[in-house]
């Protein structure tokens, strides 16, 4: 392999192509990077900063950084590890996850990249945001206890639906979802569950309506392996196929 | 005052002796004793001490997310809460069950039937039964039974165990799974788990026979003792199948009178707040229900739960629990089944009962069928009960246009039994208490009667801003300053 087309990541040799980010470079090689705010299917967001790496030394989101020859990348290693577990902290008290009684449990990114991480019990007091549930669409729940910002399905309905459904409101820790409607309520949009923003939520905010449960525990999406090992669902797509 | 040592009528002065917690039951209470200067006992409490609003919290949840969110209200029996609510939302979906999906749910049950009956005889009761009340502390413990009695213990942990497994494949978890549904179930038995389930069935049902026989020649060897211990009269209620059998998944309510008759039958339960209705109390997160015919829960207190169950339906429809059923009727003249350690036979009686049903089960080819969901007219509401270990439980929603919950109404098995519990510490503290020097082992006859209820505490306290509630400003002597008190309508009130 030449030197022009590949990085070191954690002491293996990683291929790239040209345009590839550092994240769809690992993921590609099967070599997975925790992440939320990523989607192969859309432009690196950067926000969730779960996927941060040392490159050369040097902090950065693997998802916006793009792969060059030689880079020497750091991702597996407890200073790192420390870092993302913390993330991951932050955000769990940041809304109301309660895994338990979410049907989303056992399909959730959150969820399970807490149990990759070793996430074992609460660090940071729990800020318990007011967050009423939208069930106004005949279809779809709009759960914002859950939301983690990661704006997939801000960037779903703009860019695939065209149809500008949900934005974000506020600043700072009051920064939340919306819905793009005069009363603010989804069933005054032109949402569909047929919609892409209702398929890439990585968490349990949009969940079509009366199907919760109905996978039996032992066969949900993240029950058999860890998140780690489903590495390839989350290989980039040819560039032809993003928007 | 209504209930004799409810409420001292001159407080002052006198001595106050708190069991707190109270042990080897689920969930967090104590017990408050006033004594007079010559130890002669003047207000005895069960105060269920924690609270835990699911009544309140669940408003605003989608439907389809009760029946597990609920469950996990208790450790030790959440299948009952979990399917209470499934069948609650059965009606709000309009659904009639697939015979595959009541099947699994019945397995489900009656699994958890025999894990939480094993749990409470061998786990929590039998260290009290097999060594005595007022034993040492420190050997009357399941870790004292399991050196003491190895075969004894070895069967409890087991029987657990089974049960649990049931549990395990038919919901996905051995405590909070998520295998019942509004309109049915997510999973049926595959092949394997059916034959690894049956390789079993005919040791369980052998174990729970020698518990009957072990419980029976306790209450033969002391019967003096376990007949009169904490004994009071009550009314009773529990599920009775449309024949009259005992069948702890479905039917209708039925009630009788202390004295042995009828006060109603066959019951609907879709409309129990015709025949049911709540008391609140300033001194207890658990609310008080009594029969609505009978005025008010001075009167119209009940009992629930094994005793009950056993006592009230005309048979039981598996053969070795019914025979069972029949010596312990007719028992010294009927009295034990008026006994409130007659709970613990009982007890053993329907867990009998539930490995048979499960050996019936697994020869069923239904279970593992794959018609699991039905689906038919949505409605507003929805109630599910069922008999669950510890007695009737009911659950009541409405559910708006959104799919959202509205309203929720919990009765609980134990709150059934609130007054019921305090009538028993009451008898046994004037029976063993009163006018003694305290200790240890006579305090722990006040736990042992509670334990005969099998309390599931934690599960019986959520009503929220319904609770009467009084603040009393105690001066350093003693004496009350000031008082005040919120009314269940929410209204303040200084004396």
């Amino acid at each position: 392999m030449s030197e022009s087309s590949s990085f070191i990541l954690d002491d293996q040799e990683i291929p790239f192509m040209p345009g590839q980010s550092v994240m769809q470079a690992a993921l590609a090689a099967g070599v997975f990077i925790p992440h939320l705010c990523y989607h192969p299917e859309f432009r690196p967001h950067g926000s969730c900063k779960l996927c941060t790496v040392k490159i050369n030394g040097r902090p950065a989101t693997s998802c916006t950084t793009p792969a060059a020859a030689g880079m020497e990348v750091e991702s597996n290693t407890p200073e790192i590890l420390d870092k993302r577990r913390t993330l991951l902290q932050m955000l769990l008290v940041e809304g109301n996850h309660f895994c338990p009684s979410c049907e989303k449990s056992g399909f959730c990114m959150l969820q399970a990249l807490g149990y990759e991480l070793g996430v074992v019990a609460p660090r940071f007091s729990l800020l318990y945001p007011a967050r009423p549930v939208d069930a106004s669409h005949p279809d779809v729940l709009l759960d914002f206890n859950r939301c983690i910002l990661c704006e997939l399905c801000i960037r779903a309905s703009t860019e695939v639906d065209g149809k500008f459904v949900f934005a974000l409101s506020g600043r700072g820790i009051k920064k939340h979802l919306v819905v793009n409607a005069e009363s603010g309520k989804l069933a005054d949009t032109n949402f569909s569950l047929a919609d892409k923003a209702a398929q890439v939520c990585p968490v349990g905010v949009i969940l079509p309506k009366r199907k919760g449960f109905a996978v039996p525990i032992g066969q949900r999406r993240f029950d058999a392996a860890p998140i780690s090992a489903h590495v390839d669902e989350f290989k980039p797509v040819a560039p032809g196929e993003r928007p | 005052m209504p209930f004799e040592l409810e409420t001292a009528s001159h407080p002052k002065n006198l001595k106050r002796v708190a069991i707190e917690p109270v042990s080897r039951v689920e969930g967090h209470g104590k017990v408050t004793l006033l004594l007079d200067d010559d130890n002669h006992v003047q207000q005895v409490r069960l105060h269920i001490t924690e609270f835990r609003g699911f009544e309140k919290f669940i408003e605003g949840r989608p439907y389809w997310e009760v029946p597990v969110m609920v469950q996990r209200l208790c450790g030790i029996c959440p299948v009952s809460h979990h399917l209470a609510a499934s069948k609650a939302m059965d009606m709000v979906v309009g659904a009639t069950l697939t015979p595959t999906a009541e099947k699994i749910r019945r397995l489900m049950h009656y699994g958890q039937i025999l894990q939480s009956h094993a749990l409470h005889f061998f786990h929590l009761s039998s260290p009290d039964l097999l060594f005595g009340f007022d034993s040492d502390v420190a050997k009357r413990n399941i870790v004292g039974v399991i050196a003491a009695h190895p075969e004894i213990a070895k069967k409890g942990v087991l029987l657990r165990k089974y049960g649990q497994e049931i549990i395990r494949m038919t919901a996905g978890k051995r405590v909070h799974g998520t295998g019942s549904i509004p309109g049915g179930v997510n999973k049926s038995l595959t092949a394997e788990e059916r034959a690894t389930l049956q390789q079993d069935t005919y040791q369980m049902i052998a174990w729970s026979r020698d518990a009957v026989q072990l419980i029976k020649k306790l209450f033969e060897q002391n019967f003096e003792l376990y007949n009169s211990f904490g004994r009071f009269s009550a009314h009773g209620m529990c599920l009775v199948r449309a024949d009259g059998a005992m069948d702890l998944y479905h039917g209708g309510l039925r009630a009788r009178h202390a004295d042995g008759r009828s006060l109603f039958d066959h019951f609907d339960y879709s409309r129990y707040w015709d025949v049911i209705s709540e008391d609140v109390k300033s001194w207890s997160y658990m609310k008080f229900p009594f029969f609505k015919a009978m005025g008010s829960s001075d009167t119209g207190w009940y009992r629930v739960g094994p005793l009950t169950r056993v006592a009230l339906c005309d048979f039981i429809p598996t053969p070795l629990a019914d025979k069972e059923r029949s010596e312990f009727i007719g028992f010294a003249n009927g009295t034990a089944t008026g006994a409130t350690l007659g709970y613990h036979w009982a007890l053993m009686i329907e867990m009998l009962h539930a490995a048979e049903v499960i050996k019936d089960l697994l020869h069923d080819d239904d279970i593992c069928g794959s018609e699991l969901m039905a689906s038919g007219k949505r409605r507003g509401r929805g109630v599910g009960v069922i008999e669950a270990p510890r007695g009737t439980l009911i659950h009541h929603y409405r559910v708006d246009e959104n799919d959202q919950v509205i309203r929720a109404n919990l009765i609980v098995s134990t709150t059934h039994n609130n007054q019921a519990m305090n009538e028993a510490i009451r008898v046994v503290a004037k029976q063993y208490l009163d006018g003694r020097e305290l200790t240890e082992g006579l305090l722990n006859h006040i736990e042992v009667a509670i334990r005969c209820f099998d309390p599931c505490l934690s599960c019986a306290t959520h009503a929220l801003g319904k609770m009467p509630l009084e603040v009393v400003l105690v001066g350093a002597d003693g004496t009350a300053l000031d008082r005040i008190t919120r009314n269940m309508h929410d209204s303040l009130a200084a004396p």
